[in-house]
């Protein structure tokens, strides 16, 4: 996306300069196709749509969607539900980030304790979270909380899961390295494993962010009266096709933007180390 | 010489639910003060396990450590005196540089004090790292990460080295030169060393005794004091001379017996 493209100069050989021609040409090909595609795939959902070819009722169009979205920005609901499901999103990740390295953390620290919940925590992985949202409402009642909740609930057993077996996985001959200086398990967590499982903390980090995002828009669908997942159902109720395709692709924008702040702090913890 | 640490009667079995497998076998032997001693044996006999009890990360099943003549108890030598021990890698963490990999055992050891942290400097000045040490340990070559791992345990000053053929990573020219250089460093400290190697040239090499070791599990099949007239720190000199020829023709011969050995259990 934003690789450096390096410009031939008359230091280089004729190879070399070749070669960086040919590069760009392809990059450049490649952004032209990608830009083709999106143009042709709305300038003919519009046309449809004009001509009568599809129903904008049913099926919406480019422009109706722009005009809905100015629309919001103008009398600022824009703002409110974004602001409420970015609020939701960013809560339950990151409670889910501290609460699953704690216990990935506990359970390796503790291995009888990993032994016996280890049959417990496959279950709840391996169940379908949205069953829990209605049992959520129930308890929590309908509101910010049961989302953020529901958010939490999505992520957080395949993330536990996920870093307690990377913590396991580290190389036990550093471990031993830590034992033989005289270091302390502890040591051994903080010295070795910990940073050694960084970058797979990371990726899980993009992970979540993905299942936080699925979890929240359930939770809004089910118990909210603000949010973009409440506007999704609540254009599905009253048959406003924009306004349900408009929240879908603010929710395509900020699922996008979260991916790339994470690899960004994956490049430059690269960088660093 | 000083007597140092006795190990007597030393026996070690691994267990799992197929059963037992002995690794260790009655063995007694003796190591004095500023003696680089080699143990040698057929691959997979328990060297490493021997290294780890007296490094007091496994406790013996039975028998018992001698440290200048008192027992020293399961929890192992690291109560009595230090122990600096190498690894087959040098398992320097590419998250710190190299002057912070070399600081980790006196960060472990709450020891960073001014004094401590001059005399790493002056190891690194002396082994030639000192300019390398802001670099990232992926950017020095095989050699100098061993050496930069042997500063790491040479930081918390310790009193014993075991070292658990920590040159087989390396490639044979470095190999030769690395062991020569990291074995005049501890002889030249006076300190003492144990060195577990399958390779024989090496511990004839390095060594003033060579230990073999019987196949698993492992008891103490000979000992051989080694002594060269020739100055020890020109590794091509020693394996020059005629002497090195019959130490390694001998050791040579017991291994060959013990490889081809009717096993015994």
């Amino acid at each position: 996306m934003n690789r450096p493209l390096f410009r031939p100069t008359d230091a280089m050989s004729a190879n070399q300069r070749r070669f960086l021609r040919a590069h760009r040409r392809h990059h450049h090909a490649v952004a032209l196709a990608r830009l083709l595609l999106i143009t042709a795939f709305l300038g003919l959902w519009e046309i449809a749509a004009r001509r009568g070819w599809i129903d904008p009722f049913f099926f919406s169009s480019p422009g109706g969607i722009l005009s809905c979205l100015w629309q919001m920005i103008a009398d600022g609901s824009f703002f409110a539900h974004t602001g409420i499901t970015l609020a939701e999103i960013i809560a339950s990740f990151l409670l889910v980030t501290v609460f699953s390295l704690l216990a990935a953390f506990l359970l390796w620290y503790i291995p009888n304790l990993a032994e016996v919940l280890e049959p417990y925590l496959v279950v709840l992985n391996s169940l379908p979270k949205s069953a829990l949202a209605p049992l959520l409402i129930v308890w929590l009642g309908t509101g910010t909380d049961t989302i953020i909740v529901a958010g939490i609930s999505v992520a957080v057993f395949g993330s536990v899961i996920n870093l307690y077996t990377g913590f396991c996985q580290a190389d036990p001959e550093m471990s031993k390295l830590i034992y033989t200086l005289g270091g302390s398990r502890l040591d051994a967590f903080f010295k070795v494993i910990f940073p050694s499982c960084i970058p797979l903390i990371l990726s899980g980090m993009k992970v979540n962010v993905g299942l936080s995002l699925v979890g929240v828009i359930i939770g809004e669908f089910l118990a909210a009266r603000r949010g973009l997942g409440y506007l999704i159902i609540y254009g599905s109720q009253v048959f406003r096709l924009n306004t349900m395709i408009t929240a879908i692709i603010i929710l395509c924008a900020i699922a996008m933007i979260f991916y790339r702040l994470i690899q960004n702090l994956e490049h430059y913890y690269k960088k660093r180390c | 010489m000083e007597l140092l640490l006795s190990l007597q009667d030393i026996s070690y079995a691994y267990h799992n639910l197929k059963g037992e497998t002995p690794a260790l076998s009655h063995i007694s032997f003796e190591v004095s003060q500023g003696e680089f001693l080699a143990i040698v044996g057929p691959s997979g006999c328990g060297k490493s396990t021997l290294l780890s009890i007296i490094a007091g990360l496994l406790a013996p099943e039975k028998g018992s450590l001698f440290y200048r003549g008192q027992y020293v108890s399961d929890c192992g030598l690291r109560d009595v005196m230090k122990v600096g021990y190498m690894l087959q890698r040098d398992h320097l963490f590419e998250w710190r540089t190299i002057y912070k990999n070399v600081l980790l055992g006196l960060e472990l050891n709450h020891a960073l004090t001014g004094e401590n942290i001059d005399y790493v400097l002056k190891l690194l000045k002396d082994y030639d790292l000192y300019a390398f040490r802001d670099k990232k340990p992926s950017e020095l070559s095989g050699g100098m990460r061993q050496r930069a791992a042997l500063i790491r345990t040479m930081a918390i000053r310790p009193d014993l080295f075991l070292l658990d053929e920590p040159f087989s990573a390396l490639d044979s020219q470095t190999r030769l030169n690395v062991s020569a250089d990291i074995a005049q460093i501890i002889r030249g400290t006076n300190k003492t060393a144990i060195l577990i190697t399958h390779d024989l040239s090496e511990a004839v090499t390095l060594a003033d005794r060579v230990l073999v070791l019987s196949k698993r599990p492992a008891c103490v099949k000979c000992e051989m004091p080694i002594h060269f007239d020739t100055d020890r720190s020109d590794p091509l000199a020693v394996r020059n001379s005629a002497k090195y020829r019959l130490y390694f023709n001998q050791l040579w011969e017991v291994l060959t017996n013990e490889q081809t050995a009717v096993p015994t259990n």
